[in-house]
């Protein structure tokens, strides 16, 4: 009957190398992980429904000015089914970093997201350093210490 | 008649294994205000006192917060 198919979703872990990911921006051009191989990645999954996703956008903005430049690139996934709502929530809070779309949820489900939102800081080679699960204020500190080892090692 | 009436139910409610319940991003729907047990938080407070002095009993409500599984 009325059933869908979803994908098992096998959640990736710290020390796992990251899933492919190809998804249009905006004005239609293709982001690639594999493009952005040799920089630090920080990929976020997010939805305009969801409320701690409205909170990790000033610090992501924050994190694109300080680090853009030193080799960090934010990918944030926008998994809404409407795209207006996105457009909308973009609107309120414009992003600095490369915002992507995927409507059809082929890559949360590539990466096993087990909630909104969920970010996955991946280093230059491609292997994800850390799964953050949720938007925490607490967390942050210690996030920012990470991408700053990574670019350091890089 | 009885019997086939019986089995046309089970039937039916087997339609309801199949269903997979929403993957996190899918939540958009069960997020929003209207999908809320609470919808008026200050009114679900008020009716939670009235409830909690009258029956000498409070709790058991479930957990609130969004359907997208984060707070």
């Amino acid at each position: 009957m009325m059933c869908s198919a979803s994908a098992p979703a096998l959640a990736t872990d710290a020390g796992q190398p990251a899933p492919g990911l190809a998804l249009p921006d905006a004005r239609g051009s293709v982001v690639t992980l594999d493009k952005l191989r040799g920089q630090v990645v920080y990929v976020d999954f997010w939805a305009s429904w969801c409320g701690p996703c409205r909170r990790s956008f000033p610090w992501m903005n924050e994190m694109q000015q300080k680090y853009g430049e030193k080799g960090l690139a934010i990918v944030a996934v926008n998994v809404d089914k409407k795209r207006a709502d996105a457009d909308k929530f973009l609107a309120q809070l414009p992003a600095s970093f490369p915002v992507v779309f995927d409507e059809a949820g082929t890559s949360p489900a590539a990466f096993g997201v087990k909630g909104m939102p969920t970010s996955y800081l991946i280093d230059a080679r491609g292997n994800v350093v850390v799964v953050e699960r949720g938007f925490l204020e607490g967390s942050r500190g210690e996030l920012e210490e990470r991408i700053k080892a990574l670019l350091a090692s890089r | 008649m009885r019997v086939t009436l019986l089995l046309a139910f089970a039937i039916l409610l087997g339609g309801c294994a199949s269903m997979t319940p929403p993957q996190p991003w899918e939540k958009g729907d069960l997020a929003r205000p209207a999908m809320q047990f609470d919808y008026d938080k200050l009114e679900t407070r008020a009716q939670q006192h009235i409830y909690t002095s009258k029956e000498a009993a409070t709790g058991g409500y479930g957990v609130g917060g969004g359907g997208c599984g984060c707070n």
